[in-house]
This record gives C-alpha cells, sequence and structure tokens, in this order.
C-alpha cells in the first residue's frame, strides 16, 4: 500500500495528496466530475440526435430539390393517419406485436411455473441459463435459421412429411413473422414470469390448498393474479422490440408484410424524406408511451 | 398440490420450450456442414470445405475486422462513461438524479430505428467530424453500450458499502490510492462482466448500425446483406454458426462472474 506514495517523492506526493483532500472535501466536485463526461456525451449526441429528429417531423421536404424545407406544419402527421397504406402497416405492425406478446405469454408461463416450482435448484440453475443464452446467440442468426427452417424444402416441411401429416407453406407471410418474433423474444418474457413466480411464498399455495382449493383454482386466483406484474413486464419487451423491428420482415415477411420500421427504413434511405420518417416513427413511440403508462399501473415496474 | 398429470404435463412443456428453443441454432449448426450449395433439409452431405472458404473471403475478413474493432471501441467508451456515471448517480444526492438515470436507460428502451435514424439524420446534418464510418458506428454502439455497463456497476455498488471508501481515505490513503486499492477490486468483476455483454451486444447489432455505416460492411451488416440477396449462403452458414459458437462463451463467462460477489458485499 505505501510504495506507491514514497517513491512518488515528496513535493509531488504533497501536490498529489492536497489534489485529492480537496476532492474529498468538496464531494459536489467528484460528483460533478464523474457526471460530465456522461452527459457531455448522451446530451450532445444521442439527446441532440433524437431532438432535432422529432422537430423535423414537423418539417416538409421540397418534392423537386429534396432538400429539407424548415416551415412548420403538420402534412407529414396528416398523412400518417389519413393514408389508408400507412394505417394498415401501422395496424399490420402493433396487431402482430400483440399477437406475439400473447402468444408469449402462453408459451411463457407453464414453463416458468415449471422452473420456479417444480425443477430442482440444480435444474432451475440449468434452465436459467438455458433461457439466457440464446438472447445473446446472434439474432440475425437466429432469423435466418427460420428462413431455412420454413422453406419449402426446409426442416419444419420434411418433419411434417416424416410424420405424415401435410407440408405448409407459411415461409415470406405474416404468419412466418409472428412465428419468428414469438421465437426470438420469449426469453424476454420467461424471465420475469419466472422471477415473478419464483417470489410467491410457498405458504400461499398450501394455504390455499388447506382452504379446500383445487389445482385450477389455486392456480387461477392465486398463481396468476401474482405472476401478473412478471407478465407486463415481459410484455412490455416483446411488444416494444416487435414493434420496432424491421429486420425480421425484410428476412422472413413476404411482400405484404412490411412494418412501420420498414418505411421508416426506406424513408431514410432511398426515398430521402427524414421528416416523414421521424412522424411516421412517432406512431411507435406515441404506442409504447401509452403502454408504459399502463403497464406502470399495473405494477410492472416493481416486476423488472 | 400439483397432480401427477399436471406435473407430466408441465414436464413436456418445458422440454418442447427447450427444443424450441434450440432446434433452430442446432440446425444452422448443421448447415455449415451442408455440401451443396442449395439449403434443403435435410443436409445432402458433410463437408468442412466452406470453412475454408470463408476464411479466405476478404469481405468476410474486412467485415470481422471493422466488427471486432467497433465493438472494443464502443466498449471501451460504455467502461469510463457508463461507470462514471454509475458512481455519480449511485453515490452522490444531487437534483435531477432520477432523470439522469432515465437517459442512460433511454437507448435500450426506444426501438432501434429510433436512434439509428435520429442519429443518422444528425450525422448528415453535422456532416464533419461525423463522416461515416468506424467512428459513426462506434458511437452509436456506445449509446446502448453504456447503459450495459452503468447497470452492471450500479448493481455493485448498491450492495456495497460507500463506507469502505471512507474507511480508507481514513487510515490516508488519498484518492488514487482508494480508487486503486479499494474501489477498483470492489467493481471489477462488474466491470468484466458488463464488458463481456457490451462486446457482445455491439458485436451482433444490425439496426442501428445499418443507419451509423454509411458504405462499410460490419460482419452482421455483411450477413444482413447476403441472405436479402441469397449470396453465398454457404459461407454465411459458416460464419453464422462460428459467431454462435463465440457469442456463447463471453455471455456464459459473464453469467458466472456476475454471480461471484467481488470481495467485499454488505450482507
Amino acid at each position: 500500500m505505501t510504495t506507491g506514495a514514497e517513491s512518488a517523492g515528496r513535493p509531488k506526493w504533497a501536490a498529489r495528496r492536497r489534489l485529492s483532500a480537496t476532492f474529498w472535501r468538496r464531494g459536489w466536485l467528484r460528483g460533478l466530475l464523474l457526471l460530465v463526461p456522461p452527459l457531455a456525451f448522451f446530451g450532445l449526441l444521442y439527446l441532440g440526435a433524437l431532438v432535432v429528429l422529432l422537430i423535423s417531423a414537423f418539417w416538409t421536404v421540397d418534392p423537386l430539390t429534396t432538400e429539407v424545407v424548415h416551415t412548420w406544419n403538420l402534412d407529414n402527421f396528416k398523412t400518417v393517419f389519413t393514408e389508408p397504406t400507412y394505417r394498415t402497416i401501422a395496424i399490420r405492425t402493433i396487431g402482430i406485436a400483440a399477437a406475439v406478446t400473447i402468444t408469449d405469454a402462453l408459451v411463457a408461463l407453464p414453463f416458468a411455473y415449471f422452473m420456479a416450482r417444480l425443477a430442482s435448484p440444480r435444474m432451475r440453475a440449468l434452465l436459467f441459463v438455458l433461457v439466457l443464452l440464446p438472447l445473446w446467440a446472434s439474432y440475425l442468426a437466429r432469423v435466418y435459421a427460420w428462413r431455412l427452417i420454413l422453406a419449402k424444402e426446409g426442416a419444419l416441411n420434411w418433419t411434417l412429411e416424416h410424420l405424415g401429416l401435410p407440408t405448409i407453406n407459411i415461409a415470406y407471410s405474416n404468419w412466418a413473422m409472428w412465428l419468428v418474433f414469438s421465437y426470438i423474444w420469449l426469453p424476454f418474457m420467461i424471465l420475469p414470469v419466472y422471477a415473478a413466480i419464483e417470489r410467491i411464498p410457498d405458504s400461499f399455495l398450501e394455504a390455499s390448498t388447506d382452504l379446500g382449493a383445487k389445482g385450477w383454482r389455486t392456480t387461477r386466483s392465486i398463481v396468476l393474479p401474482l405472476a401478473f406484474p412478471g407478465l407486463v413486464a415481459g410484455s412490455i419487451f416483446t411488444f416494444a422490440l416487435t414493434l420496432g423491428d424491421y429486420i425480421t420482415p425484410t428476412l422472413v415477411g413476404g411482400a405484404s408484410s412490411q412494418f412501420i420500421g420498414n418505411v421508416v427504413y426506406s424513408n431514410v434511405g432511398i426515398a430521402n424524406n427524414v421528416p416523414f420518417a421521424a412522424a411516421y416513427a412517432v406512431v411507435p413511440l406515441l404506442v409504447m408511451a401509452v403502454y408504459l403508462v399502463i403497464a406502470k399501473r399495473l405494477g410492472a415496474f416493481e416486476a423488472l | 398440490m400439483d397432480t401427477r398429470a399436471t406435473r407430466i404435463g408441465l414436464w413436456t412443456w418445458a422440454a418442447l420450450v427447450v427444443l424450441f428453443l434450440y432446434a433452430p441454432i442446432a440446425i444452422i449448426v448443421v448447415y455449415a456442414f451442408n455440401e451443396s450449395n442449395i439449403q434443403s433439409w435435410p443436409i445432402e452431405g458433410f463437408t468442412t470445405k466452406w470453412f475454408a472458404s470463408t476464411w479466405h473471403n476478404q469481405e468476410v475478413r474486412d467485415a470481422l475486422l471493422l466488427s471486432l474493432k467497433a465493438a472494443l471501441y464502443a466498449t471501451g467508451i460504455a467502461l469510463v462513461l457508463g461507470s462514471a456515471g454509475a458512481f455519480a448517480v449511485s453515490r452522490f444526492e444531487f437534483f435531477g438524479r432520477e432523470t439522469i438515470s432515465f437517459v442512460f436507460i433511454l437507448p435500450l428502451a426506444l426501438p432501434g430505428i429510433i436512434t439509428g435514424m435520429a442519429l443518422n439524420s444528425y450525422f448528415v446534418t453535422a456532416g464533419w467530424p461525423f463522416t461515416f464510418g468506424l467512428r459513426t458506428i462506434v458511437i452509436g454502439h456506445a449509446t446502448f453500450c453504456v447503459v450495459i455497463i452503468y447497470n452492471n456497476v450500479i448493481a455493485r455498488l448498491r450492495s456495497t458499502s460507500p463506507s469502505l471508501g471512507e474507511a480508507s481515505m481514513d487510515l490516508g490513503a488519498d484518492g488514487w490510492q482508494t480508487f486503486r486499492f479499494v474501489t477498483f477490486p470492489v467493481i471489477s468483476t462488474a466491470l468484466v462482466s458488463g464488458a463481456l455483454l457490451a462486446f457482445a451486444l455491439s458485436f451482433d447489432e444490425v439496426i442501428v448500425t445499418t443507419f451509423t455505416a454509411g458504405a462499410q460492411n460490419t460482419l452482421p451488416l455483411w450477413i444482413f446483406g447476403k441472405i436479402r440477396l441469397g449470396q453465398q449462403l454457404p459461407q454465411v452458414n459458416v460464419v453464422v454458426a462460428v459467431i454462435i459458437a463465440l457469442t456463447i462463451v463471453p455471455v456464459y463467462l459473464a453469467q458466472r462472474l456476475s454471480r461471484e460477489s467481488g470481495i467485499l458485499r454488505r450482507e
């Protein structure tokens, strides 16, 4: 411990000492020094960019010069809400996000219950890692895997054929998107639901049985209400992530499977109409804001 | 409370879910050894020839190098900014503290397209020094990597007592020594596990990157482009299988490290 200070030499040591004493006495100074770099990064780059983006939603693009015209108007929002194409795409996006959320909730509940209540501690630890790992195993790889599986000559139809069942062609369709999204985000639903069920004290379930409730009654009156905040917490992930995605629709969706994200992406890139893209991106933002307010009411944030 | 039938049912369900989670991953790994150019199931024959040809593909090498660089820089920036932010928020009381932790979490909470689009139009408008390339990719990735480090470090700081640092100062250590011998050892495993996760996240990122890379290709962008156009699929299979193998290792390590408690805990 002493070597560093002694070999540094007297005057230098004293100066360092004084400096550190100043910092110690003036806690705010230390706090400020720590805060400035991350705040500068987020303030200047990230928040700055977000604010400029939101403002630009109220601008328009000159169709001839493709330059952004800085006059305030609501034209972009009018187009977003009145043009049937954009309405259809928004409804499709929100609808599939909702379907994915419900599917994942239904798949995750029994699994999380098994993990928290029936599995041995070792089994539980194993399942925890097994659920966690796919989350980090390349997103693109997992979407691509489904593209291969769902293909006409893919593993799904091969399996169906060998089971003596009729083959199905759901590649490049809304069904494929629903399936792939449900697959990709499933761990995000399992983990919070598991955490919620694990917190239910055993005595609650015993009390319910003692009072004469059969299995289903206990599930409905004890497990489901207590797991509900976990479900809502998981649904924030499954819903928000689906809402903002455009990679999966591009790779496994069909010609008529555009998402809000696809329109936004092509307007930033090819069409070069950032104001319109910004206005359209406000739709998922608004939907998420409303969703988060409701989720907060339902107590999801304590379950995160 | 659960009857035998429900128990068997739940067992089966759990097994099916694990199968559902891992079958696609297993299948994609098998495809990497597919002898044929055509991606049909079952694969026609077993070969490792695509591994060699992928290794010699200059495009893949360039993309891999860019991805590694971007992930390294983004993780480095996130380590500094994320832990500074975590210290400030957990050890100091100041006005607007709640808002700051909200701002840090924003890049994870907002859809990737919004972050990507915002940064893209910002960079286009600002021009230099934000010409599209490694620098803009790193900035984009750093926004969400900071949160990972921030969350990890703040969780660790909450579970250790600030009086450790005070005791060190009382015993005559200066600020640097306290950091070097007390604070840093306490947060070191949280930093390592956070850095591994941030690296994995950056290495895998597509959505923000499509908006900030310009004409450059990171590995995920290369994969995305090839899948979309249906080109060089045997090599895509190999890249994807290798990535899966490689990301699972750091995540497994991070998982183990975050369970280890660091040196000192409050409990």
